[in-house]
């Protein structure tokens, strides 16, 4: 397995983005599938590995532009970055 | 509960607008077989289904349809984004204009607004399973119908993603449904209901499936 540790370092905004909603999308789509086949180990792994990605690139994200999610928001701010930005449908984080 | 992720599942940049494209599009934001009314679907009939799996289905699947439903309003945002009074005029878009101005309001196509007997919540597994089957296959004809009419690739690309997922959510369904009828008795299926002829506690209780 190829190291993982910093998968977003070297990318753009724009191919961090692309990577964050390809992982997600690894998860959202693994997900249905495992409500209905919640034993299957295989699935299991295979959304465990993406939700590691998907962590440590949004964690990436937040520290670089902006937070995709309160959680993922830095605790220490002088202004409330959560709606700075462009917001989805004006284009943003895409 | 809810939280907000702040990007759209799948990118949509839509960077020519198309009013007559809008009034069309808009059927999957308000529409009858739109994803709105699929997420009020999915999420309603969640609370008494006796499976674990099933639940988790109809939360998961009636989720994901809110961030369709944020995709479908997004595309008729940017299709509409900044109109003149002339190009209202002359698209037919005049009639949605005088009542929402530029804001998104879920209506069908033809003017009729969201309202819940668009979808049913029967209390039924089988039934409301039938149900969810059925939906999937209408917006993916919705979907079908739409991509006939529309030319433009920066509409056609996410409206294809959204028509892929109905039939993903399709197949979740169809799985759904065998869990269910794996627990009744494949001799008579309709012998009782298992969300109200037996007690929450006990229509779980003896399945090797169903997490404890």
């Amino acid at each position: 397995m190829m190291q993982q540790n910093h998968r977003g370092y070297n990318m753009s905004q724009k191919q961090l983005a692309d990577w964050i909603d390809q992982v997600s999308f690894v998860l959202d789509d693994t997900l249905l599938y495992l409500d209905t086949h919640p034993h299957d180990q295989e699935a299991l792994s295979y959304f465990n590995r993406f939700h590691q990605l998907r962590k440590e690139a949004m964690e990436e994200y937040a520290r670089r532009y902006s937070p995709l999610t309160l959680d993922s928001m830095a605790s220490c701010q002088d202004k409330w970055e959560w709606v700075y930005g462009k917001w989805p449908w004006e284009g943003g984080n895409c | 509960m809810w939280r907000y992720e702040k990007r759209l599942q799948y990118p949509v940049n839509i960077t020519q607008t198309n009013p007559k494209m809008a009034q069309v599009i808009i059927s999957q934001f308000g529409g009858p077989d739109g994803e709105l009314a699929a997420s009020m679907r999915y999420l309603s009939q969640r609370y008494t289904m006796p499976y674990k799996e099933v639940m988790g289905i109809l939360t998961d699947i009636g989720t994901e349809e809110l961030a369709h439903m944020e995709i479908i309003s997004t595309i008729v945002h940017q299709l509409t984004k900044d109109l003149t009074p002339e190009e209202i005029k002359a698209s037919g878009f005049d009639k949605y204009y005088v009542d929402h101005t530029l804001g998104l309001w879920p209506q069908a196509a033809g003017g009729v607004p969201f309202n819940a007997n668009q979808f049913q919540s029967k209390g039924d597994p089988i039934t409301d399973l039938v149900e969810d089957l059925a939906a999937e296959q209408k917006a993916r004809t919705t979907y079908d119908n739409i991509l006939r009419l529309v030319k433009d690739p920066e509409v056609c690309d996410p409206i294809r993603f959204l028509r892929e997922r109905e039939i993903v959510h399709f197949q979740r369904f169809g799985e759904s449904l065998r869990i269910v009828q794996d627990h009744l008795d494949s001799k008579n299926f309709y012998a009782f209901n298992p969300s109200f002829d037996l007690p929450s506690s006990k229509s779980a209780g003896n399945c090797n499936k169903c997490d404890k």
